[in-house]
């Protein structure tokens, strides 16, 4: 592909951001960038909502009395952090912010399928999340995010309807995001972008994308029975009208526990491209690394009975859902031994998002170790609901999820901006975030086998010391999540210019300008090479050169 | 100093006081070194390659490796196997945990918005205190008033859902004398984390003490007889003869022969559907829609009381459950239990 090259210019180049201004220009843009833009603000709200109820149920949990808040409203706290960061946080982030915006351009398209379909599906997440801060505002929900029956559908007193709705309603954004994804994946490839070249990116959205749209629709129908059943009483899950309180269970986790992957396989799309990049090598074992994206999504619809060891179903489906679990955790080691092996004769640079992948691997190789304690029947009877489980949980949804949405968003934050953030104060963060995390959510696996439960607004005294170093951590983390916000901020100012392509990296994304035009390339790129070819001559790492 | 001080005396395992809790710990501790192990790993060899081939000149370009077969395969297998060790060894502990022992003693868990009521076949009454005899298998029943609630005792690494509309059990053998947490493990409501109480280990002595000392409305079958009687089951359940209905000497743990034809063993939870939903199961020989729902009507407690009192029926010879009935009986036009 030919383009002009980049000619020392008085005003910036013609861009998606300065192409048009005004309010209009960005609620009604068709530009899946702006797009992505729009989702980026509107999650990083809900990010530090959900971050500001977790400080409050953390500085409850500082004392073993119950005695910064009452019971109920810590019980608000801990579901509106869950339902915010898992329904309004996780499963959007990567794939509405970074997979909107990097998905087209990576394949060489110039935009998704759908760019109406795309922009419906941002308004269609407002309105969820709209009934969701709607339930906060009017006096919040304590069923926990889990939504458990009887317990949310006839014995809760709290907007669980309004909240039950919001979630209902962002579903249909995470389908339609999906089908656009796939529907992109399959018909907007540029020449020479076959599957076996896409980027790994690209495969893990595209797997996410299978989730969300088989998936989804499972979680939606059985949160309007909920609904019915709390407005109506027609008798679904209460046994005291003649339903089954477990079948919500099956139901529930039929998607939630897809869900998870939801929430981490684009994570593990985006720390392919930072441990290729800045080992400046191609990823070890490519159609391992691809195809375990494609077999965790599959797998992944087939454990959900793991969540109800203790609820009293059969013996053999416990068996049946435990050894399936161990199943689902080959094709994340595989993941993990690839990047590992990746950096082997590599040539490595520590740039921030890099940090970010070095915290990932390890705290997911430790958040998987420990799903695998849960998926043990034996152990899973002990430290199911306990904080042993929390633990596990964050150390993937945060340890592995978070980091590596802050890792993609340091990677393409110059590509989206044209700006390059501070690396001392990015490094600085990613350290803090690293330390705050283990120190937040380590003694939480010892709290978990010593047996504190989860969900406990006062707990015995003698989990205290553990739930101290706990409180500390999550105020470390804090500042570590703050920080970024602040010079992310700045750098849109006064951040120095970054150039098309500030790492060297290889893909299609890097070959246009920083900030990229409105339609990505001024013509349809040809691609000739694999993904990450990072060993052919390395035209691409000159500023603005492009093949 | 202070605060490593107070670290030290964190313990990293609850109390063992049950024969299952030695052995979830040491599968516990398998798995913390395999997983220890593991991460050591990963994270040695990520940290030795990140300073080994760090960027020595912005120039360099290292040759690609595409990778290798035989290592995925060897990286798919061997984590493979050693999950596979965890889940055979988890299944046994599992499987051994799933059912009692048939010379278990029985005690009987209500759980409800927010405490636990526990009753015993001798009568004693409780609230959040759980007492039991050292080293003799004890079986609880569990069942929910309302919500979901988990039945959990971190010193005997067990737990189970207590959930509304039907009984679970759980089991275990105390091992060690002491007082340990029962917690709430499943989210209840307001005060979920005040529906917690203690299970109380006894050596021998000590519990006879405890069952002569207490139980002054009688046995749990005594208690049962006379929500039986105040239920009027007893106009049309005759136990000295055939009435309208079974009669319920020795059905307890029988088969019975139903009006669909199938059979199901009479057991706790048969009994329950039969008082809550009479016309799921009806018994051969008998008509439907004579016998009202007790639903709403007689509380989880009284439940377990006449399952109990029913249990104690001895066959003495008379007729029984799924013998033909009477001439007549299958004729009854009256509302026996007074209300529809």
């Amino acid at each position: 592909m030919s383009t002009a090259l980049e000619q020392p210019r008085v005003v910036e180049a013609p861009n998606y951001l300065n192409n048009e201004y005004g309010w209009k220009s960005w609620l009604l843009t068709k530009d899946h960038k702006r797009i992505a833009v729009l989702y980026i603000i509107s999650i990083t709200v809900m990010f530090f909502i959900g971050g500001i109820f977790a400080s409050l149920i953390r500085l409850e949990l500082l004392t073993p009395e119950g005695d910064l808040v009452n019971s109920d409203t810590y019980n608000k706290f801990f579901t509106m952090h869950g339902i915010v960061m898992v329904f309004f946080f996780l499963i959007p982030s990567i794939p509405a912010t970074l997979g909107n915006f990097f998905l087209p351009m990576q394949i060489g398209a110039k935009d998704l399928a759908f760019p109406r379909i795309n922009l419906l599906s941002w308004y269609i997440y407002i309105a969820g999340a709209a009934f969701a801060l709607a339930a906060i505002v009017l006096g919040g929900v304590d069923t926990g995010w889990t939504f458990y029956t009887p317990f949310s559908s006839t014995y809760s007193n709290t907007f669980v309807i309004t909240a039950a709705v919001g979630v209902f309603i962002a579903g249909f954004s995470s389908i339609l995001t999906g089908l656009n994804f796939i529907v992109t994946v399959h018909k907007m490839r540029a020449p020479g972008m076959t599957w076996g070249r896409l980027p790994l990116f690209v495969w893990a959205n595209y797997a996410t994308s299978l989730i969300q749209v088989l998936g989804t629709p499972v979680v939606a129908i059985t949160l309007a029975l909920v609904g019915l059943e709390r407005a109506f009483h027609i008798g679904i899950f209460d046994p005291a009208i003649g339903g089954d309180p477990i079948l919500f269970q099956h139901m529930f986790w039929f998607y939630s526990h897809p869900a998870v992957y939801i929430m981490i396989l684009p994570g593990m799309g985006v720390i392919s491209e930072l441990v290729t990049c800045f080992s400046r090598k191609s990823v070890f074992g490519y159609p391992f690394v691809a195809a375990s994206s494609l077999g965790i999504a599959i797998i992944g619809f087939l454990v959900w009975g793991h969540h109800m060891f203790v609820t009293g179903m059969s013996m053999y489906a416990s068996l049946y859902f435990s050894l399936l679990t161990m199943l689902v955790a080959v094709p994340s080691a595989i993941k993990v031994f690839n990047w590992t092996a990746t950096m082997f004769r590599g040539s490595i640079s520590y740039e921030t998002p890099m940090l970010y992948a070095f915290g990932f691997i390890g705290l997911f190789t430790i958040g998987g170790l420990t799903g695998l304690f849960l998926a043990t029947l034996g152990v899973d009877v002990h430290v199911t609901d306990t904080y042993f489980v929390v633990a596990h949980f964050h150390y993937v949804m945060v340890g592995g999820m978070v980091l590596a949405y802050m890792g993609g968003m340091h990677f393409w934050w110059p590509k989206m901006t044209g700006r390059l953030y501070p690396e001392g104060w990015g490094r600085f963060a990613a350290l803090l975030v690293f330390v705050g995390f283990n120190l937040t959510f380590f003694p939480q696996f010892i709290t978990g086998y010593l047996g504190q439960p989860r969900r406990y607004h006062a707990y015995a005294p003698e989990f205290q010391v553990l739930n101290v170093m706990s409180t500390a951590g999550a105020s470390v983390l804090a500042v570590g999540y703050i920080i970024p916000l602040i010079y992310f901020l700045w750098s849109l100012k006064y951040g120095p210019k970054a150039g098309n392509n500030p790492w060297g990296a290889k893909g299609l994304e890097w070959e246009t300008t920083s900030p990229p035009p409105t339609f990505n390339f001024e013509q349809t790129p040809i691609v000739t090479e694999d993904a990450y070819a990072y060993g052919s001559p390395h035209e691409n790492v000159h500023e603005g050169g492009l093949k | 100093m202070q605060v490593p001080f107070c670290l030290l005396q964190v313990p990293l395992f609850p109390e063992a006081a049950s024969s299952m809790a030695r052995q979830v710990d040491y599968l516990y501790v398998y798995l913390t070194v395999v997983s220890v192990v593991m991460t050591a790993l990963i994270f040695a060899a990520v940290f030795f390659f990140a300073v080994k081939y760090r960027r020595r000149s912005n120039d360099e370009v290292p040759r690609p490796i595409h990778g290798s077969l035989v290592l995925e395969i060897t990286w798919s297998i061997i984590p493979f196997i050693v999950m596979l060790s965890f889940f055979w060894w988890g299944a046994q502990i599992f499987f051994a945990n799933a059912t009692p022992p048939s010379n278990a003693m029985d005690v009987y868990v209500v759980g409800k918005q927010w405490m636990w009521k526990i009753q015993y076949p001798q009568g004693q009454r409780e609230i959040n205190e759980l007492h039991v005899p050292l080293n003799r298998p004890v079986k609880l029943t569990l069942a929910s008033e309302d919500v979901i609630h988990s039945f959990f005792i971190p010193a005997f690494r067990i737990k189970h859902d207590v959930v509304p509309g039907r009984y679970d059990t759980m089991w275990f053998t105390a091992t060690k004398p002491g007082r340990y947490h029962i917690f709430c493990a499943e989210y209840c409501g307001t005060e979920h984390s005040g529906m917690i109480g203690w299970v109380n280990v006894m050596n021998d002595t000590d519990y006879e003490n405890w069952v002569a000392g207490g139980g002054t409305e009688g046995s749990m079958a005594d208690q049962g007889q006379r929500v039986f009687d105040q239920f009027g089951c007893s106009t049309c359940h005759q136990l000295d003869q055939q009435g309208r209905c079974p009669n319920l000497r020795g059905v307890y743990g029988s088969h019975v022969q139903l009006a669909d034809g199938r059979t199901v063993l009479a057991d706790d939870s048969y009994i329950r559907e039969s008082i809550l939903n009479p016309n799921a199961k009806v018994v051969a020989g008998y008509r439907a829609d004579v016998m009202p729902t007790f639903q709403g009507q007689i509380s989880e407690e009284q439940l377990l009381q006449v399952i109990v009192y029913i249990k104690s029926l001895a066959p003495q010879g008379a007729p029984t459950a799924g013998g033909p009935p009477p001439a007549g009986a299958a004729q009854g036009t009256q509302n026996p239990g007074g209300r529809q």
